[in-house]
C-alpha cells in the first residue's frame, strides 16, 4: 500500500517536477546563449569543419571551397581519405624532414611534465617564503615577480630567443662576466639553441642542449602563475592549524605536509590541469625560441602541426594532427583526474 | 631563550632574503637586457658586451616608436601620409582589449552563473563541452573561420574585416577559461544569501547581479584581465583576417618590425617595452584580486 500510495505521489509530482525543471532548463540556456553563439560561431563550427577536414585530403586549392556557395562545392571539395591522414600522423610516414611520431609525443609529454613539476614547486616555494609576515620587501617582491607573467608572451620569447644568441647573446655574455670575476672557466661560444650533441646521455639523449634553454625560459615564465594561485591558497590556511601541530608537537616539514599541502591542494590541481593544458599546447615558446630545431628534436605536437598548415599547406593532415592533440591531452587530463581524485581519497 | 628565538628570526630573514634576491635577480635579468637593448643608439640586435647603458645611450628608439610613422604599415606604400602612427595602433588595441575584456566578463559571468546555479538538462555536456575548447588547438580553424567571418555581414562589410569581429574573435578564445574560473568562484560564493534574497522576492536574475556579482569581484577582475591580454598581445589571427592598415594593432606593428633580414632591435624592444606597460599596471593595480580570484577550487577562509 505504502508503495502504491509513494508511486501516486510519485506520479502526481512528476508534471510538476518537470515544468519546474523545463523552465529551469530555459532559463539556464538563456543565461549560457551570448557565450554559446560566440563559442558557436568562432569555435565549435570551426571545430566540426576541422573535424570533417582531418578525414579528407584538403590542400591549398581546395582553399576556395565554400560550403555557403554550393557552386564551388563540386569543383573544390577535397576528397574523401577516410583515417588516411590519421595512419599517416602515427606511423610517421609524413613527407617531412625530421618527423618522428613517437619521438615527438615522448618529447611533448616529458617537455610538459618537467615545466610543471618546475612551475608547482617554484612558486609554491617562492609562495611560501613570500608568506612569511616578518619579510621585509614583502610587497616590492610580489610585485615585481609578477612582470614575467604580465610581459606578452611573444615579446618575452623573442627575448629568449636572443639573449640564447651563441655569439652576441646574454647568457654566454653572462658566463664571461662569471669567468672574468669569479675565476671560472665556462666556455663563452655555447650555441645553446643548435647544438644538436646531447649534454646528458643515456635515457636521456633524445634531448638536446636546446631543451635545457628553452627549459629554463619556460620556468621563467610559467612559475609566477603557480606563486599566485598557491598564494591566494596559503592566505586562506587559518594559522590556528599551524599552532595547533605546533602544540602536537610537529616540526616545520611536518607541518608543510600535513597542514599546507592538504590545504592548498584543492586551488592547486585545478591550476596544475590547466598548467598542463597551456604547456601541452604552448606555441609561442619553442616556435619563437628554437624553432623546433635543432633537427626537430624540440618540435612539440602544435608547432608540427602549425608547421603543416603554414609551410607545407597540408591542412587536411594539420587538422587530423590537432585531433590527436586533442585526444591525448583528454587522456592525460583523465589520469591527471584520477591520479589526484585517488590520493584525495586516501587521505581521508 | 627569547634571545635565541631572536637569532633564529634574523637568521631566517636573512636566509629568506638571499633566496628571494636571487630570484629576483633571475626575474629582472633578462628585462634589464631588454631596456639596455632599447637603449642603445645602434639598432643592432645583440651588444658584443653586458651593459645596463650601452655606450651613447639615449632614447631615440622610443622616439622614432612614439613619433614617427610605421612605414610597414601604409594603405598606400608610397605615400607616408597613409602610415599608421603609434596613436593609431594604441586606439585600435585599446579598442580591441577592452571590448574583449567587456565581452569576456558579461558573457563568461552569465554562462559560469547557469553552470553554478542551475540544475538543468544538458549541464554536464555544456560544461564540458566548453571547456574541451581548451584542449583542442585552433591551428586548423583558421580556414573555416575566415569563410565564416566573411559571411557575416556587419553593415555594408564583412565581420571579417572588422575590429568588432576581431573582439568576438577573442572572446572566444578567453571565454572557456574565464567560464570555468568564473564558476569555481561562484560555486563558493555561499547559497543562504540568494535564498534569503529569493525569500524576499527577488528574482534570479536580481541575485545573480545585486549578490552573487559583487561577491566575486576578485574573479571578475581576473577576468578582465585575461581578456585585455588576449586582446593585446595576439597577432597571428589579426594579420589573417584583418585588411585595411588603419585598422592594425600593436602587437601586428611589433612583428612587422621582425623583419626576414633584419630587424632594427632597439625599435622593436622599445616598442616591446611600451607594449608592456599598459598590462603590467593593470595587473598592479588588480594585484589584490588576482590573488583570490584565481583560487578555484573553493578553499573557503
Amino acid at each position: 500500500m505504502t508503495s502504491s500510495a509513494l508511486s501516486r505521489k510519485k506520479r502526481q509530482r512528476t508534471p510538476e517536477e518537470r515544468a519546474r525543471r523545463r523552465k529551469e532548463t530555459v532559463r539556464a540556456w538563456l543565461y549560457i546563449a551570448p557565450a554559446g553563439v560566440v563559442m558557436l560561431i568562432i569555435s565549435f563550427f570551426p571545430q566540426i569543419f576541422q573535424v570533417w577536414m582531418a578525414f579528407t585530403d584538403y590542400r591549398i586549392k581546395n582553399l576556395r571551397f565554400n560550403l555557403f556557395n554550393p557552386a564551388t562545392w563540386e569543383k573544390y571539395a577535397p576528397p574523401f581519405v577516410g583515417l588516411e591522414n590519421f595512419v599517416k600522423i602515427v606511423t610517421s610516414s609524413l613527407a617531412l624532414e625530421n618527423y618522428n611520431f613517437a619521438r615527438l609525443l615522448t618529447f611533448n609529454v616529458v617537455w610538459t611534465v618537467v615545466n610543471v613539476f618546475f612551475h608547482v614547486v617554484l612558486g609554491v616555494v617562492i609562495a611560501l617564503a613570500l608568506n612569511e609576515k616578518f619579510l621585509i620587501g614583502r610587497r616590492l617582491y610580489r610585485a615585481l615577480f609578477v612582470l614575467p607573467w604580465a610581459i606578452p608572451g611573444l615579446i618575452t620569447a623573442v627575448v629568449w630567443h636572443n639573449m640564447y644568441d651563441d655569439r652576441f647573446g646574454a647568457v654566454n655574455q653572462l658566463l664571461a662576466v662569471f669567468n672574468q670575476h669569479l675565476g671560472t672557466t665556462f666556455p663563452t661560444d655555447i650555441k645553446w639553441l643548435t647544438d644538436p650533441t646531447p649534454p646528458i646521455g643515456g635515457p636521456l639523449s633524445f634531448l638536446p642542449l636546446a631543451f635545457y634553454a628553452v627549459l629554463i625560459a619556460n620556468i621563467w615564465l610559467g612559475w609566477p602563475f603557480m606563486s599566485v594561485v598557491a598564494t591566494g591558497a596559503l592566505q586562506s590556511i587559518p594559522a590556528e592549524l599551524y599552532e595547533a601541530a605546533a602544540i602536537d608537537g610537529a616540526n616545520g616539514w611536518q607541518k608543510f605536509w600535513s597542514v599546507t599541502v592538504p590545504l592548498i591542494r584543492p586551488a592547486m590541481v585545478p591550476a596544475i590541469m590547466l598548467g598542463t593544458i597551456w604547456t601541452f599546447n604552448g606555441f609561442n615558446v619553442i616556435y619563437f625560441i628554437t624553432g623546433g630545431g635543432p633537427f626537430g628534436r624540440t618540435e612539440i605536437l602544435v608547432t608540427q602541426a602549425f608547421k603543416l598548415v603554414y609551410e607545407q599547406r597540408l591542412y587536411g593532415v594539420g587538422a587530423a594532427f590537432s585531433i590527436v592533440v586533442f585526444f591525448i591531452l583528454l587522456f592525460l587530463t583523465l589520469i591527471q583526474n584520477r591520479v589526484t581524485r585517488a590520493t584525495e581519497a586516501y587521505d581521508a | 631563550m627569547p634571545e635565541k628565538l631572536k637569532w633564529q628570526d634574523i637568521l631566517k630573514q636573512i636566509g629568506l632574503q638571499l633566496f628571494l634576491l636571487s630570484v629576483t635577480a633571475t626575474v629582472m635579468f633578462p628585462i634589464l637586457w631588454v631596456f639596455s637593448i632599447a637603449l642603445d643608439p645602434r639598432n643592432i640586435d645583440k651588444p658584443l658586451e653586458l651593459e645596463l647603458i650601452p655606450p651613447g645611450a639615449s632614447f631615440d628608439a622610443f622616439h622614432r616608436v612614439l613619433f614617427e610613422p610605421y612605414k610597414l604599415l601604409c594603405k598606400n606604400p608610397t605615400d607616408v601620409s597613409t602610415c599608421m602612427t603609434f596613436g593609431g595602433l594604441l586606439k585600435n588595441s585599446l579598442t580591441v582589449s577592452l571590448g574583449t575584456a567587456l565581452f569576456t566578463v558579461l558573457l563568461g559571468a552569465s554562462a559560469a552563473y547557469a553552470f553554478s546555479r542551475f540544475k538543468f538538462i544538458g549541464r554536464e555536456a555544456g560544461m564540458i563541452g566548453f571547456v574541451a575548447m581548451l584542449m583542442l588547438p585552433a591551428t586548423g580553424t583558421i580556414a573555416p573561420l575566415y569563410v565564416l567571418l566573411s559571411q557575416i555581414k556587419l553593415g555594408s562589410e564583412p565581420l571579417r574585416t572588422t575590429l568588432i569581429g576581431l573582439m568576438i574573435a577573442y572572446t572566444a578564445g578567453a571565454l572557456p577559461f574565464s567560464i570555468w574560473n568564473l564558476k569555481g568562484y561562484f560555486d563558493t560564493v555561499p547559497r543562504e544569501l540568494e535564498e534569503a534574497a529569493l525569500i524576499d522576492g527577488a528574482t534570479p536574475t536580481q541575485t545573480f547581479l545585486r549578490i552573487v556579482l559583487p561577491l566575486s569581484l576578485p574573479a571578475l577582475a581576473v577576468t578582465v584581465l585575461l581578456g585585455f591580454m588576449s586582446g593585446w598581445t595576439e597577432f597571428v589571427l589579426a594579420w589573417l583576417l584583418l585588411e585595411d592598415p588603419a585598422r592594425f594593432t600593436l602587437p601586428m606593428a611589433l612583428r612587422s618590425m621582425q623583419g626576414q633580414f633584419s630587424t632594427p632591435w632597439s625599435d622593436f624592444f622599445a616598442l616591446a617595452i611600451v607594449m608592456s606597460v599598459p598590462p603590467v599596471l593593470l595587473f598592479f593595480s588588480l594585484q589584490r584580486y588576482i590573488v583570490s580570484g584565481l583560487t578555484v577550487g573553493g578553499v573557503k577562509g
